[in-house]
């Protein structure tokens, strides 16, 4: 039985033992259910939820362990002279029961077909096994609990908390699940840190991470140093806000003060379709469009701008960005009361004076905080400079030359055939590291400001 | 406009007054003309025919009202009959309100002040306007009350603003409570203390006229005992428009009541006469707390 099917058979079981509770608790209430403790309905969900839950708990763990014991009871089975093959070696005879498994031309290795068969017979008796136990499972678990159906039994209680916890358990995986990508990405660093001191890393000026795969190979130095990375970084980010924070917050003040609510109605979607532009074309439009005008204008006006350069992938970075600065600023000066302009005019204050000084200052917070979520977008963001901006990482400041950032870097490490242990592959996840501490940092203070707005406005 | 305005003129009275409404409205007819006298010698600001229209929906009918000098009118009547309306119509406030439009004639000293070449902005200095919730700016003490002196350049240099944002302070009653933090935010102050705040803030640029639009209704009595007692010092110096729901508050500190119903000035008159011997049956309807 597939674990499909026995999960749609969990389900019609609970809710037959929904109904049985349902009913349980109607006969004892004697027709007067006024008596029960809870309505009769969460004495059936109570049911219900001992019928499935520890069903499907059984169901998950099972699932977890199966292969491992499988393996393990495999392993046992191999010949001798395998079982003694050191762990790496045996796990890549393990892969090779694998894929026996799933391809149907099997191995011609019959030690290896053996195993595979056995493979499979383990699986389908722990197939079994395990619906008979799930369903054993469901069935005990809902007679007991219609067992113990009694009027002054807390039903409604019990699934509240019981639906509680789930809703808790659901919010705790998505931490999980950030806590899990930090640590790995954490031990991974750790791992590259052993290999290139963390001083070099943090405050060497020289980016080359090309290592000599023979001795004797040319341009292969080796220099982990993310100074010219964060420098980049921040060149195309100061760009990016230089377009974006001017463009954003004007119009956001037009559309929260000036726009006429049908112009706005239509306006603010349009602004936010920006913001669903995939990136990827954000990228070529930045290096097929904006970079060969920026070089023809550079040309026109005596410069020398680089064919990628931070200024072209800032410039496009920032379009991108425009909306989610003036989304957030609207939002944030929309939400200054009207007593405040009010209190404005009726002191005689122009249209400009009351916006100017008093709901621009009134909304500031929020603003700032919209603007820091920005910049960490703008430091996250990928394709667009990848396309755009350089691979070379040069220690510059000047906007017109070419760079490279953290972003770019973490995807030219990564991409081709890559040794898992070597610095190159390694300095990756430490990239990763310092950028996600970078956006976190800005992040938070950025929550702080916005959390420390809303206080002052209820 | 960011908020869409409330509509002052709808109607929220209770089902079983519903039968009251109707009888009124079939006796309004009856009755065009307000009761009592609406003039007064050497009117300050003198309303003629004024009707203000929400759209489609007239929320203000044909009022005649004369605001005298130093002298502080009342406007009461129940929810949504069009007081706070009215109130807004003196200072230009309802151009804010989107598709609001005001006909007649309002005159401020002799001028019309919806003549098309007056500034709404050298009008609202004149007529100054405290509202309903205090709404202190999130700025300090001090640049609340030099926000206007500010922005119509009252004041020459620094030590002029200090006087005149000492003087509005001590006007207001709140010098004593806040001289020691003028540099502190404005929110931080109790509603009490920031609503005297706000009326600082507005004769801090000398007006002539004070709209008070239920200035007390979000106070506690004891914050609404001060600033009756400054209404009445402020009279002295200013002509004060207040609307107030409270009607013991109107008999307090007003010398003339003008009673509003459905968007209709009922009766005006002395407030003493109005209180105690009420000629209109819906304003004594009102007053004895048959409906409202």
């Amino acid at each position: 039985m597939s674990i499909s099917t026995l999960i749609w058979i969990l389900l019609g079981l609970s809710s037959l033992a929904y109904y049985l509770g349902l009913k349980r608790a109607l006969a004892i209430s004697g027709g007067q259910v006024r008596h029960l403790h809870s309505l009769p309905s969460y004495y059936g969900y109570y049911t219900a939820l001992w019928c499935g839950l520890p069903a499907l708990a059984f169901l998950i763990l099972w699932t977890l362990l199966e292969e491992r014991i499988i393996i393990l009871a495999v392993g046992a089975s191999l010949p001798e002279e395998l079982q003694n093959l050191p762990s790496e070696r045996l796990e890549l005879v393990f892969n090779q029961v694998r894929t026996a498994l799933s391809s149907a031309n099997a191995s011609e290795d019959p030690v290896i077909c053996a195993a595979a068969d056995r493979y499979r017979a383990l699986q389908a008796i722990s197939n079994r096994c395990l619906a008979v136990v799930a369903l054993m499972a469901a069935g005990l678990g809902a007679m007991w609990a219609r067992r113990r159906i009694r009027p002054d039994l807390p039903a409604r209680n019990l699934v509240e908390k019981t639906l509680e916890t789930l809703l808790a358990a659901s919010s705790a995986l998505a931490i999980l699940t950030t806590v899990g990508i930090l640590l790995s990405v954490l031990f991974e660093s750790i791992r590259f840190f052993e290999l290139v001191p963390a001083t070099e890393f943090l405050f060497g000026l020289n980016w080359s991470p090309q290592l000599a795969i023979r001795p004797d190979q040319v341009g292969a130095s080796g220099a982990f140093g993310f100074i010219p990375l964060l420098v980049g970084t921040l060149l195309t980010s100061a760009v990016a806000m230089a377009v974006a924070a001017p463009i954003g917050l004007l119009s956001a003040i037009y559309l929260a003060e000036f726009a006429h609510p049908q112009v706005r109605a239509v306006a603010k979607p349009l602004l936010e379709i920006l913001a669903g532009v995939p990136t990827v074309v954000y990228g070529f439009f930045a290096a097929l469009v904006v970079a060969p005008f920026l070089r023809q204008a550079g040309e026109v006006l005596g410069l020398t701008i680089a064919s990628e350069s931070a200024l072209g992938a800032g410039l496009v970075m920032g379009i991108m960005i425009v909306p989610f600065v003036s989304s957030i600023s609207e939002d944030v000066i929309h939400a200054v009361p009207q007593s405040l302009r009010d209190g404005a005019y009726a002191l005689g204050a122009t249209r400009a004076e009351a916006i100017t000084q008093v709901v621009i200052p009134a909304a500031l917070p929020g603003i700032v905080g919209g603007m820091l979520l920005a910049i960490s977008r703008a430091i996250g963001e990928t394709m667009i400079v990848v396309m755009a901006a350089g691979l070379t990482a040069k220690l510059t400041i000047n906007p017109l030359d070419s760079v490279t950032t953290i972003t770019v870097q973490i995807v030219t490490l990564l991409i081709g055939d890559q040794e898992f242990d070597s610095p190159k592959t390694l300095a990756a996840f430490a990239l990763g590291l310092v950028l996600f501490v970078l956006t976190l940092g800005l992040n938070v203070i950025a929550l702080y400001v916005v959390r420390k707005y809303r206080e002052s406005y209820e | 406009m960011p908020n869409p305005p409330s509509t002052p003129a709808e109607l929220s009275l209770p089902a079983t007054q519903a039968v009251l409404e109707s009888a009124a409205r079939d006796r309004l007819d009856q009755l065009p003309a307000a009761i009592g006298d609406y003039t007064v010698p050497e009117p300050r600001l003198t309303c003629r025919g004024v009707n203000v229209f929400y759209g489609e929906k007239q929320a203000i009918f044909n009022v005649n009202l004369d605001i005298g000098q130093r002298e502080v009118i009342a406007l009461i009547g129940p929810s949504g009959c069009g007081k706070s309306t009215f109130l807004r119509c003196l200072n230009r406030m309802n151009d804010t309100i989107e598709g609001c439009r005001v006909e007649g004639e309002i005159k401020l000293d002799g001028v019309d002040i919806y003549h098309d070449g007056l500034d709404p902005v050298i009008l609202r200095a004149r007529v100054g306007m405290v509202f309903q919730k205090p709404n202190p700016f999130p700025k300090s003490i001090y640049d609340n009350v030099a926000y206007g002196p500010r922005i119509h350049g009252l004041a020459r240099n620094r030590t002029e603003l200090d006087e005149i944002v000492e003087d509005s302070l001590r006007k207001a009653g709140l010098w004593e409570e806040v001289k020691d933090r003028l540099d502190q935010p404005g929110t931080g102050l109790s509603g009490g203390q920031q609503q005297r705040l706000c009326i600082a803030r507005a004769i801090a640029v000398n007006p002539e006229v004070l709209l008070m639009d239920e200035p007390c209704s979000a106070l506690d009595p004891i914050a609404t005992a001060t600033i009756e007692q400054l209404i009445d010092e402020l009279r002295t110096q200013y002509s004060i428009v207040i609307v107030t729901h409270n009607m013991q508050q109107a008999a307090r500190v007003s010398q003339r009541t003008a009673y509003f119903h459905l968007g209709r000035l009922i009766e005006i008159g002395p407030t003493a006469k109005i209180f105690t011997n009420p000629r209109h049956p819906l304003t004594e309807d009102y007053i004895t707390g048959r409906f409202g």
